[in-house]
């Protein structure tokens, strides 16, 4: 299957400004893809690239394989009633119509019948929770509802591919973030292919399987939000990311060490004794022969045992002790279990093999600063963040 | 010799220049000259004509239409079957005719904006009856009317090219404000030239003199629409038509409204002067009790375009005030 969208060196330029420089990238089929910069880093100009609103300078877009680059308007627009819907900054709803009347807009440009047209507007209302608000018009509704219409358009049509420019940006703080977590129960649902603008990073990380980084015209980075934070391409990346709340994009296998004392489950208390004062640490963790985490152990336990002569661990193992995450258990999740646990986290998979392990050490640095990067002025940072 | 005698610019003959012009299109535009002026002329008349004897049938679909656009063709129906009933009861019964038609404008009144504008329309058009004037007041308004309504059809597609393309914008300006600061009367001499002495030459300079409006607050209108709401049109695949008829045209309503209403206005305040070069009406009555200082008779003709400038103004304001834009503004500040 080919990519649902696919930039091939996209260029724009307005005047004697470049926009859009040299921009590729591919979208796969029900992924999320954040494009993410600051305003005027081209990234509207790009996104409208991706529905022909805007013609490319150079360069080429294919949508589901078929090229855009140099059709004639009317194929065009039958691409975009077919493929493709956009949801807008400030909503872009018809002020004079009804909030059903604006959901079936889409659906009216197609020509579908009235009766149907209803039908399929209501069920893309009831969708993003505005059941009963169907005869109402735009301007009696919040911000955060109006763009539940928007939402709802762009549903409605059944397109594959959802274009969302800054959707979320003019919405306050609560709101969108209610917004985020709807747009994302909805895609777990509907799995359509969104590219999603956005200046607000936290907003990125939240939302994209892959996140492009734009400064200037250019694509700084294209990665998951994890591959960002760990291994930023440049300075400005770096310097972008300082800010972001770590604990919410970082996961447990990201943050999660080699484990420096692992027993097998056959071994004694003296052996497990002496690996823990080679290594120094205050406990163990014991697996089985094909690395399934089978408990673990702690120092006093082990000392008294080896004074009274017993010589299995199996009864050493303290079940309370042990406390397991999965790796893709988020980093502010671990925090409660790290503060209440007197041994390291242990990082075990589905199947209950031991991956890693988490010491509260480690969880500290990580939500600080995994990697060291110059000073940066403050200031500067969010001055550029205000939004277009 | 004096510097000052020396020094004088060269007289240019732009007057010649324009005679000219006008010279070459009574020569080679005759045809189409004379159909505009047959159309305008015919128009004016049979609009006055009806103002003057309505015929109770015409009226009764008028009603019938308004009422249906309005509730549906029940209603419409029963406007139709009712207002023939009525207007046969009322020829039969003798009835003047002008009651019938100040009755007629009193409903509209009342059906657009409420009891006392229709009541206050009513009152106004029979006090116009009681001066004597109801002919050539009706006269002034079929003037009007079709003057405005040829206006703006010409001024809304000029509007709508202008808001679309800039270089028709840059174009049009300075044409409109020549067409608008220019001196009224003057019109009215190529217009003579054009077509003699009557209600086209006067229908014609009063439609040159009243479309700038109508241009500059279509443009306008459509220039304001939201350019995003536009985009979404375009994104969801609406072809231009449709963006132009089903976005920006309802959205720029309001002011296109305030554009016929403008145009209405001025067209009301040239057809006095059209009164000239006999274009009849209330400028005739005007134009005659000036050129005989009747201070009576001049105020009388006065009160009369007042009365119509009143009229046709709340009504057009009262129109707009009910396009879905406004309503939908109305609804959000409640």
């Amino acid at each position: 299957m080919p990519a649902a969208i696919r930039a091939e060196k996209l260029n724009k330029v307005f005047g004697d400004t470049r926009a859009v420089i040299d921009v590729s990238f591919e979208v796969q089929t029900g992924e999320v893809f954040v494009v993410m910069g600051l305003s005027g880093s081209g990234k509207s100009t790009l996104l409208r690239m991706l529905n022909g609103l805007l013609t490319p300078t150079s360069g080429t877009v294919y949508v589901d394989g078929v090229q855009l680059t140099g059709l004639k308007p009317r194929q065009l627009r039958e691409i975009r009633k077919q493929k493709i819907s956009m949801v807008f900054q400030h909503f872009a709803l018809l002020p004079h119509r009804t909030v059903l009347e604006n959901a079936a807009y889409g659906l009216e440009i197609r020509q579908v019948p009235k009766a149907e047209r209803r039908a399929r507007a209501y069920e893309a209302l009831e969708m993003v929770g505005l059941s009963g608000w169907e005869d109402h018009l735009p301007t009696q509704l919040s911000g955060g509802m109006r763009q539940r219409v928007g939402l709802a358009r762009a549903l409605a049509t059944g397109t594959n591919i959802l274009l969302m420019d800054e959707a979320f940006s003019a919405l306050d703080p609560l709101i969108r973030r209610e917004m985020q977590d709807q747009l994302l129960e909805l895609q777990a649902r509907l799995a359509k292919t969104i590219v999603f603008i956005t200046h607000d990073l936290n907003e990125a990380m939240r939302l994209g399987d892959r996140i492009a980084m734009m400064r200037d015209g250019r694509i700084v980075q294209i990665g998951t939000a994890e591959e960002i934070l760990r291994n930023p391409a440049n300075e400005y990346v770096a310097q972008f990311v300082q800010d972001v709340d770590r604990s919410r994009v970082l996961t447990a296998a990201a943050v999660m060490e080699e484990p420096v004392a692992v027993l097998d489950a056959n071994a004694g208390v003296q052996q497990a004794l002496r690996v823990m004062q080679e290594r120094q640490v205050a406990s163990a963790f014991v697996v089985s022969g094909d690395r399934r985490l089978v408990g673990v152990v702690r120092d006093e336990a082990v000392a008294e045992a080896v004074r009274n002569g017993a010589d299995s661990l199996h009864r050493l193992m303290n079940p309370r002790d042990v406390v397991t995450v999965r790796p893709d258990t988020l980093v502010t999740n671990l925090l409660t279990p790290s503060a209440q646990s007197p041994v390291p986290l242990a990082v075990v998979t589905d199947d209950g093999r031991l991956r890693g392990v988490i010491p509260r050490v480690s969880l500290l640095a990580a939500l600080g600063n995994g990697y060291h990067i110059e000073e940066v002025d403050a200031e500067e940072v969010t001055a550029e963040e205000v939004p277009s | 010799m004096s510097l000052v005698a020396a020094a004088q610019t060269p007289r240019l003959h732009l007057g010649a220049l324009f005679e000219a012009i006008v010279d070459w299109m009574t020569a080679n535009l005759g045809f189409f000259l004379d159909a505009i002026g047959l159309v305008v002329d015919q128009a004016v008349s049979y609009l006055a004509a009806f103002f003057a004897a309505p015929v109770i049938v015409v009226l009764a679909v008028i009603f019938g239409g308004f009422a249906l656009a309005w509730r549906g063709w029940k209603v419409g129906l029963a406007a139709f079957v009712g207002s023939l009933a009525l207007g046969y009861a009322a020829a039969a019964a003798h009835v003047a005719p002008q009651h019938v038609l100040a009755l007629t404008f009193g409903i509209i009144g009342l059906a657009l904006r409420g009891w006392a504008f229709g009541s206050f329309a009513f009152l106004a058009f029979l006090l116009i009856d009681a001066m004597g004037l109801w002919d050539p007041a009706m006269q002034t308004l079929a003037l009007v009317l079709v003057a405005s309504a040829c206006a703006v059809a010409l001024a809304v597609p000029l509007g709508i090219a202008a808001a679309r393309y800039d270089v028709v914008s840059r174009v049009l300006r300075p044409v409109m404000d020549f067409m608008q600061t220019m001196p009224a009367f003057v019109y009215l001499i190529p217009a003579i030239f054009l077509w003699g002495v009557g209600t086209a030459p006067g229908a014609v300079a009063t439609l040159i003199f009243a479309m700038a409006p109508g241009v500059r607050l279509t443009e306008l209108g459509i220039r304001q629409v939201d350019p995003e709401v536009v985009e979404a049109g375009e994104a969801f695949g609406a072809s231009p038509a449709k963006v132009l008829f089903r976005i920006q045209l309802p959205l720029a309503l309001p002011t296109l409204m305030a554009g016929i209403n403008q145009v209405i206005m001025l067209a009301l305040s040239m057809v006095v002067i059209a009164g000239l070069v006999g274009a009849g009406g209330l400028g005739d009555s005007v134009y005659s009790a000036i050129s005989r200082v009747q201070i009576g008779p001049g105020f009388e003709a006065g009160l009369a375009v007042v009365i119509l400038a009143i009229y046709l103004d709340r009504l057009t304001a009262a129109l707009t005030s009910r396009s879905a834009v406004v309503r939908a503004q109305a609804a959000a500040a409640r």
